[in-house]
């Protein structure tokens, strides 16, 4: 049996992990070496890395940083957050990482997609939108931590990465961040059908119920971060994750 | 000592630190005498079949390993990319495997997948395995392992194959021949499982 991959979000925000809401106010939840190992006993599918400071803050992957806590990783991790050189991207993958997050970095250094996916494969390269509806109830592209809007629409954006070479999409919705609503559906329908390379749908998902919709809805995989560190209905912080059961249950389209 | 061999392609320190939180020591090393000295032997490998075998070759390994694997009977395991180049040939590209393996890599069958099964085959999948292999001594019930290809083996003989998976149709993903042996998942990635495989490669071979 083949599963869809449930990949835990953990944002980075001082040395600690962080959740945020809408992409702001952020709420600690612990450390991250002490999470991944949490994760570990939970076998989760794969892991998400996040330094949400690096790339506001105009400084590069820490790389001791990423190493130290991928060498607890036993599964799976990606890592996004400052990435803006080819050198940096290969110092990642060579220090347990399996694949890089690349965000702002498309919108200024546009030729870092093309050439890292030639010199380390597709697979390793996972390219992210930031997604929000504008008032007239379009979707727009955003940077900067949901900060700038680009004009672009993610449906365009989304092909224009595949085309560059992105292995996958991580596509998250910032109005659902962290509110328990539910993925945005449409939104990942309309990008997945109009790329063949898997979408990661990110932003909202609070049960599995959400998650099999969003895979009807076309999801290869599934990203939750406050799902997976907070426990409601008082958000006290649990790390949890789905039951191999379960995982089934999703895979089977229960 | 365990040596995984870095040609420059691929991700060697998580294969280390998997090693490491079993309490195996392993050395990362480009080294013909290091090679040369080694008891076992890992052949990882990511990214492109044609790339893999180039910078084998201009590695200056390529004779050392033949001896080692092919006259020593040295025990090598070979993953993910690193078992596609014991086969003969590739359909990714037109380079000359290592040919320890009779049979070749082709490309997913896409007539056979499914809308929503995309390519690479990206994630977990339970495997079928061989019983009678050391690798999967003492395996944990329903076996998953982290995948990600885009090509995969055909074996000659059948019975070199030491697992299956299904993603569209069953196929091989693993392979064993004397001392050599090769997955096609990761098992540097894939928890508990993976690390009694390589827990069973360190003990047994």
């Amino acid at each position: 049996m083949a599963f869809i991959r449930v990949i835990p979000t953990l944002l980075l925000h001082k040395g600690g992990l962080v959740k945020s809401v809408k992409f702001k106010d952020y709420k600690y939840v612990g450390d991250p070496i002490n999470a991944v190992k949490i994760f570990n006993e939970k076998e989760v599918d794969e892991i998400a890395l996040i330094d949400i400071d690096a790339t506001r803050n105009g400084t590069a992957p820490n790389i001791d940083t990423i190493a130290t806590i991928a060498g607890e990783a036993f599964m799976p991790m990606s890592y996004g957050g400052g990435i803006t050189t080819v050198q940096q991207i290969k110092d990642i993958l060579y220090n347990g990482i399996e694949k890089v997050i690349i965000n702002k970095a498309v919108h200024t250094h546009p030729s870092i997609i093309a050439e890292a996916a030639n010199l380390f494969g597709n697979q390793s390269i996972v390219a992210s939108i930031d997604v929000k509806k504008n008032i007239l109830g379009s979707y727009k592209v955003y940077t900067d931590n949901g900060k700038k809007n680009t004009g672009l629409h993610p449906v365009a954006f989304a092909q224009q990465l595949a085309q560059l070479g992105a292995g996958e999409i991580l596509l998250n919705n910032i109005d659902k961040d962290g509110t328990f609503s539910g993925y945005d559906v449409q939104l990942i329908q309309q990008v997945a059908s109009a790329v063949n390379i898997p979408v990661i749908a990110a932003g909202g998902a609070a049960t599995l119920k959400d998650f099999s919709l969003a895979k009807k809805h076309g999801a290869s995989a599934l990203a939750a971060g406050s799902m997976f560190v907070f426990q409601m209905p008082h958000k006290a912080v649990l790390i949890s994750y789905p039951t191999k059961n379960e995982l089934k249950q999703i895979a089977d389209g229960a | 000592m365990l040596t995984i061999i870095d040609y420059g392609a691929g991700n060697l320190l998580s294969i280390k630190n998997m090693f490491k939180k079993i309490g195996v020591q392993a050395a990362i090393s480009n080294n013909i005498n290091d090679i040369e000295q080694a008891e076992k032997l890992i052949l990882p490998g990511v990214g492109h079949f044609d790339y893999g075998m180039k910078n084998l070759h201009q590695s200056g390994l390529i004779n050392i390993l033949h001896q080692k694997v092919l006259e020593n009977k040295t025990p090598i395991l070979g993953i993910c990319l690193g078992v596609q180049l014991l086969t003969e040939s590739s359909q990714e590209g037109t380079a000359k495997g290592l040919g320890w393996i009779k049979g070749t890599t082709i490309a997913f069958d896409k007539t056979k997948l499914s809308a929503e099964q995309k390519i690479p085959h990206m994630g977990w999948s339970e495997i079928k395995y061989q019983p009678s292999s050391k690798l999967f001594t003492d395996m944990y019930s329903e076996p998953r392992f982290y995948f990600v290809h885009s090509y995969h083996l055909q074996l000659q003989h059948q019975q070199q194959c030491l697992a299956t998976t299904m993603y569209g149709y069953e196929f091989a993903v693993g392979v064993e021949h004397e001392n050599i042996v090769g997955v096609q998942f990761h098992p540097e990635k894939s928890h508990k499982y993976g690390m009694k495989l390589l827990e069973n490669f360190v003990k047994y071979y």
